[in-house]
């Protein structure tokens, strides 16, 4: 069980009601693609992947970010189950996407860089050390299925 | 490895961060950008870092931390001058981090991405995707030649 201070539930809670799933989710994604280009290679069927330009508006790249982003929301929602949140869909992402759990930790740096991007000053170091302990909590649960 | 373009925005990037130390005076770039946030960051998220400064004194905005923070930028910001010739310019910082200091390269990785945080909240929405992976290249550079002597 992960042990979660005051101030990490808050910020957690604050971070997520600040953020527009719609605009942070395909960030996030897309700069994965262009900062980290062989994590491409699970999204051969999205189309042009090209060039930076054709990922960030690439609407099947921005629609996977979106959904991300509305499965981390469940993770907030309940801090304290996340293992078992995300157990189905670690069987997924392992049994039928085949994804190397590495790369859930690239997107979660990514996806700091895109909130902290967007906070300015307020992305304090203990602001960033609760968001990293988050997504780490997260990463860990999405790999944990995997054999 | 880093194309000509990539170059261009490292050392631009890092002239925009430079230029305003001449505004403001090094001293207060130093103390209100990106280094020696940087390393409270790594410290932060990354307590097992804390363990090579146990000499000295590295609670917030201690003397310590800023000088610390200081020769770290300078030597990131000298080498994005010419990163043709990091092998050279970084010479005398191998010996020192492979002989004396034998910090575990895992931690320019941690510190690495501390640094990216910290531009990112300095340059909001100017540090695009391309800057990102620009920077996150170059760092990941300056860490694999400062390793180079390890073994």
């Amino acid at each position: 069980m992960v042990a979660w201070t005051e101030f990490e539930r808050a910020t957690i809670q604050d971070i997520f009601s600040k953020i527009d799933y719609d605009v942070v989710g395909p960030a996030a994604l897309s700069r994965c693609l262009v900062v980290y280009p062989w994590t491409q290679r699970y999204f051969g069927n999205f189309g042009n992947l090209y060039n930076a330009a054709a990922i960030m508006g690439n609407p099947l790249v921005a629609k996977h970010g979106t959904t991300i982003l509305n499965g981390l929301e469940r993770a907030v929602k309940d801090m304290d189950n996340i293992k078992t949140t995300y157990a189905e869909l670690s069987v997924l992402h392992s049994e039928k996407l085949h994804v190397d759990p590495d790369n859930f930790k690239l997107l979660s740096d990514c996806l700091t860089i895109v909130v902290a991007a967007q906070f300015g000053k307020a992305f304090t170091a203990e602001v960033q050390a609760a968001f990293q302990k988050f997504l780490a909590v997260v990463v860990s649960s999405l790999g944990r299925q995997y054999h | 490895m880093l194309s000509k373009k990539q170059k261009d925005l490292i050392a631009e990037i890092w002239e925009g961060l430079i230029s305003v130390a001449d505004d403001i005076g090094a001293d207060a770039l130093l103390s209100v950008s990106c280094v020696p946030r940087s390393v409270r960051r790594m410290f932060a998220s990354y307590p097992g870092t804390k363990t090579y400064f146990s000499h000295l004194d590295i609670s917030h905005r201690s003397a310590h931390l800023l000088s610390h923070g200081k020769k770290i930028v300078l030597a990131i910001a000298e080498g994005a001058k010419d990163i043709s010739q990091l092998t050279v310019t970084l010479a005398p910082l191998q010996t020192l981090h492979a002989y004396q200091l034998r910090i575990d390269p895992t931690n320019f990785k941690l510190f690495s991405h501390c640094m990216l945080v910290s531009l990112a909240c300095h340059m909001g929405e100017d540090f695009t995707p391309e800057a990102h992976a620009a920077m996150d290249k170059y760092l990941s550079a300056f860490a694999a030649v400062l390793a180079e002597k390890y073994r």
